[in-house]
């Protein structure tokens, strides 16, 4: 299995390098430049800005110059933010993004499973169609819609929680973000665990587990749950994915210091060096998810050995 | 007082279409170590009348009638009253092996928690005696291979850990559930062999159920005949293998493949089996029956002991003897 991760991790490379080739080429291509801004700037204080982060240099060398450094661990500088290296910008958005993402993501399997199987045992009950509606609604509603009427309903109408901001890890300030995620990821894992589940029961090895006497807690916890939960882990990994990306919506309604917010300054601002250091975070992120999913599955299903 | 006495089964199930009855007035007793034999086409009801005696019908699914093992009705018994007979008194092995085995357990995981929850025995304990069970259904290397995944076996492999799981509390019944439908001729030889000497060492009381008329001649006392949810003639295998008294019996024997005849053709019953959610009014088999009458079109014949031997039971309006021609044309196909 070790000799698996680490042929997956070394796989990643040829990955990465098509990734930041790809987005380094589209982000060139773009009109406009860093330093455009609406004020006129002199010929030779734009030659000096060009010559300091080697724009004036054909784009080969730049890409190549870009790589290095990579290599060294260091993003590079930022194009727009002076005296702020995309290392730095990067490290203190970074565990926001983790601490609401994660944490929602943490959240959403634990209640995303509890709410399934309940809703699979009972079905066609009130709970079952609470959990059915709740996964609908989630689906349904895009994040921007959900966010400003929990705003709305928490923060202006009960004003018991703070409408957006951050405040350095202040639990009343995380409640509201990681609340929203967690409901959109809940609908996606609840609906995923519940028809699993219900299909599950049905198979031959339940009648089997039934027909030796077992109680249903035995049969739903030792028989049922692993085979269930195969679905969910699939869900899972582009689910973690596009809650680092879906951050982009989340922490504009909320107001938070993510990586969201960067991601949107960067790309608008032309902050090559900036995109580039996410695109190159999102991917290692994608990677690792990934590979944590098919371990997941071998740790699931004893049919799967890598 | 029997081991197992069945009463007017029925089985209804509720369907988009109406309630269907897939199993009517069904009754019998098994005596301690006896083998009985239920046997019928697909659809006939052998199947569903077994899950519902062991409470494991479809969602849909509802039991009438009652079924008394040691005169408690399993049928009205509350899930933990059920529970505590069923996979210790009473246990089951299913048609297909491939897929009656939890995947993701162990075969040690899914034979201890049986002994663990019926026996208190500790999983040390209980992983011995699956051991030397399977040892007794003849697992080669059975010390190594039970911490296996089911996967790791053979289809004949896996039904005789079925059949070495089902036996683990040493049942007063087995319920057989065509055991032997989905493995090749060879190991069904070596599954029927392996059931009739466990029978003897273990002295288990076996309800077969299978549309194999060989498995039954090879195995079982006692004989049901089912067609169309209800049972058509029941007997010693001996007086409904030699003596056929029902058309459909008739019929069905008539139909095995045999050595000792020429001629290449397969004999069979013409027509379809009934559609249960249209049952016709009289008779199950009356659409198919080459002695049909007015009577047996319009009014169901009772199950009764028949007039010329009392201890054979047959549902047919016709005396034997009016069924005799037929058998020799059978014959000489």
């Amino acid at each position: 299995m070790w000799s698996y991760a680490l042929r997956r991790v070394l796989m990643t490379i040829p990955t990465l390098l098509l990734v930041i080739t790809v987005c380094y080429l589209m982000l060139h291509a773009t009109p406009g430049g860093p330093f455009d801004t609406e004020r006129k700037v002199s010929a030779a204080v734009m030659a000096n800005l060009q010559a300091k982060y080697h724009l004036d240099l054909p784009l080969w060398q730049q890409y190549l110059l870009y790589l290095k450094s990579l290599l060294q661990g260091d993003l590079g500088a930022s194009f727009r933010y002076a005296d702020w290296s995309v290392n730095e910008l990067v490290g203190n958005a970074l565990p926001v993004s983790l601490a609401i993402g994660g944490g929602a993501l943490l959240l959403s399997v634990v209640i995303g499973v509890a709410l399934g199987i309940i809703a699979a045992l009972r079905q066609n009950s009130l709970i079952d169609y609470f959990v059915m509606l709740v996964g609908n609604l989630g689906s349904a509603f895009p994040s921007f819609v959900i966010g400003p009427v929990l705003i709305l309903l928490f923060a202006i109408w009960l004003s018991v929680l703070p409408a957006g901001g951050w405040n350095d890890f202040d639990p009343r300030y995380m409640v509201l973000p990681i609340a929203l995620l967690t409901f959109i990821n809940v609908s996606t894992i609840g609906r995923v665990m519940r028809g699993s589940l219900i299909e599950v029961l049905n198979s031959n090895f339940i009648r089997t587990a039934r027909a030796k006497g077992l109680p249903l807690r035995t049969i739903v916890f030792r028989h049922a749950l692993k085979p269930a939960l195969m679905p969910v882990v699939s869900v899972l990994g582009p689910l973690a994915i596009s809650s680092i990306t879906s951050a982009v919506v989340t922490e504009s309604v909320f107001s938070l210091p993510g990586l969201g917010k960067l991601i949107i300054n960067g790309a608008s601002n032309r902050d090559y060096t900036l995109v580039l250091g996410l695109v190159v975070l999102v991917t290692v992120f994608a990677v690792i998810l990934n590979l944590l999913v098919d371990l997941a599955y071998a740790y699931l299903d004893p049919k799967i050995r890598y | 007082m029997s081991l197992l006495q069945v009463n007017n089964l029925g089985v209804q199930f509720q369907t988009p279409d109406g309630l269907v009855s897939a199993v009517n007035g069904v009754s019998f007793d098994l005596q301690a170590g006896q083998t009985l034999g239920i046997v019928g086409e697909s659809g006939s009801g052998k199947s569903q009348s077994v899950l519902a005696m062991m409470g494991l019908l479809a969602k849909n699914g509802k039991a009438s009638g009652e079924a008394l093992y040691n005169g408690q009705n399993l049928l009205t018994m509350s899930p933990r009253q059920l529970n505590a007979i069923r996979g210790d008194r009473v246990s089951m092995i299913f048609q297909d092996p491939m897929t009656s085995l939890n995947p993701y357990l162990t075969v040690e995981r899914q034979m201890t928690e049986v002994l663990e929850l019926h026996k208190g025995m500790t999983r040390r304990e209980a992983k011995k005696r699956a051991i030397s069970l399977l040892e007794a259904v003849r697992i080669p290397e059975a010390a190594r291979r039970v911490d296996m995944y089911p996967h790791e076996f053979s289809g004949g492999m896996r039904q005789r850990v079925m059949i070495a799981m089902a036996l683990l509390c040493e049942p007063e019944i087995l319920i057989a559930d065509e055991p032997t439908t989905a493995l090749d001729v060879t190991v069904q030889a070596q599954i029927l062999s392996l059931l009739k000497d466990l029978q003897r060492d273990f002295g288990t009381a076996i309800v077969m159920i299978t549309h194999d008329l060989g498995v039954v001649a090879g195995l079982c006392e006692k004989v049901m005949v089912m067609y169309g949810g209800r049972v058509m003639e029941y007997g010693s295998a001996n007086d409904i293998f030699y003596q056929p008294s029902h058309p459909y019996t008739i019929g069905l024997l008539g139909a095995l493949p045999r050595l000792d005849h020429d001629g290449s053709e397969l004999v069979s019953i013409p027509g379809n089996p009934p559609n249960m959610a249209n049952m016709p009014k009289g008779c199950p088999f009356s659409e198919r029956c080459t002695h049909v009458s007015e009577l047996c079109i319009s009014t169901l014949p009772p199950l009764a002991a028949s007039a010329a031997n009392p201890a054979v039971l047959r549902a047919c309006h016709k005396a034997p003897q009016e069924l005799k021609p037929s058998v020799e044309v059978v014959a000489h196909v």
